[in-house]
């Protein structure tokens, strides 16, 4: 029954062990620098957080979400998500702003 | 049966996308909602962030970041046909995912003690910002928690699945999908752990 099977899938490269194995050593370099940055200063724990951590959240989503072996819809999809909450959040500080 | 077998692995794994962007759209908006916050009220955060275990929260990172990569290599492992490995990869992603829980149990309880849990006594007390703090830790970390539960369950019924050959090397889109909903159970702990426990 699977000869009738026409997944084309077979045929793509599949990444390896190593690949992800170096995806995880720098996510876990990249969060000991995390927590790093959060002993110097307040200021250098708040840009921590705005650069590391989406930079960590990309590498899960692009490496072992398989984001990078996937067509360009998967990532509109997700661009179009992430920039809706984008204008959610402008816009609630923009309220705020002047309020 | 007839031979013929409808099978769409892109239009499966697409479905688990857009599930996975409402789940991005749930918590991003407990995310706004906690910039607004902290905004507001930067001091009482500063000090909540004080009163959590910070060490506690980067083990926990620690422990979901390699959950991630036993599921994402067990992927590889059914790729290959290897069954045992890929079934011992999947049980360390279990066993992580309890530790994760045990460990957040351990959090929770210690916070009980001191007093503070939705709608306590003690919480009453402390500043508004505070209040709006651990009641934002309670309900991000809680709604976390219960995901989770969910990951492990699913990840549960794969390990099975595996095990009697009902995920093997030319089909294996289940375990994909269940990997992706585990990897965004990582990546909103990714958030969660500077928003809350670095927050000091």
């Amino acid at each position: 029954m699977n000869e009738t099977l026409h997944s084309h899938e077979a045929h793509i490269e599949h990444p390896g062990y190593g690949t992800f194995i170096g995806v995880w050593l720098l996510l876990l370099l990249l969060t000991g620098c995390l927590v790093g940055l959060s002993h110097v200063s307040q200021s250098y724990a708040v840009w921590g957080l705005l650069t590391l951590t989406p930079l960590k959240a990309g590498l899960v989503f692009y490496y072992f979400m398989h984001l990078k072996y996937e067509g360009p819809l998967f990532k509109i999809v997700i661009l179009v998500t992430l920039g809706t909450l984008l204008i959610f959040f402008a816009l609630l500080f923009s309220d705020v702003a002047f309020r | 049966m007839s031979g013929h077998v409808h099978r769409d692995d892109l239009g499966s794994r697409l479905g688990m996308w857009l599930f996975l962007v409402t789940e991005m759209v749930l918590f991003g908006g407990l995310f706004i909602g906690y910039s607004y916050m902290r905004y507001r009220y930067p001091a009482e955060f500063h000090h909540g962030g004080m009163e959590l275990n910070a060490t506690l929260g980067v083990i926990n990172t620690l422990v979901l970041l390699t959950s991630s990569l036993t599921v994402v290599l067990s992927i590889v492992a059914v790729q290959r046909a290897e069954k045992q490995r890929a079934m011992a990869l999947l049980s360390t992603t279990l066993v992580l995912g309890l530790t994760f829980l045990v460990i957040k149990g351990f959090e929770w309880s210690a916070k009980f003690h001191h007093g503070l849990y939705p709608n306590s006594a003690h919480l009453a007390t402390l500043p508004p910002g505070e209040q709006v703090f651990f009641g934002l830790y309670f309900t991000m970390t809680g709604l976390h928690g219960v995901h989770v539960i969910a990951g492990l369950s699913v990840l549960g019924v794969m390990l099975w699945w595996v095990a009697t050959d009902r995920i093997r090397q030319d089909r294996y889109i289940h375990l994909e999908n269940s990997g992706l909903y585990w990897h965004l159970v990582d990546v909103i702990w990714i958030f969660l752990l500077p928003l809350f426990y670095l927050a000091a």
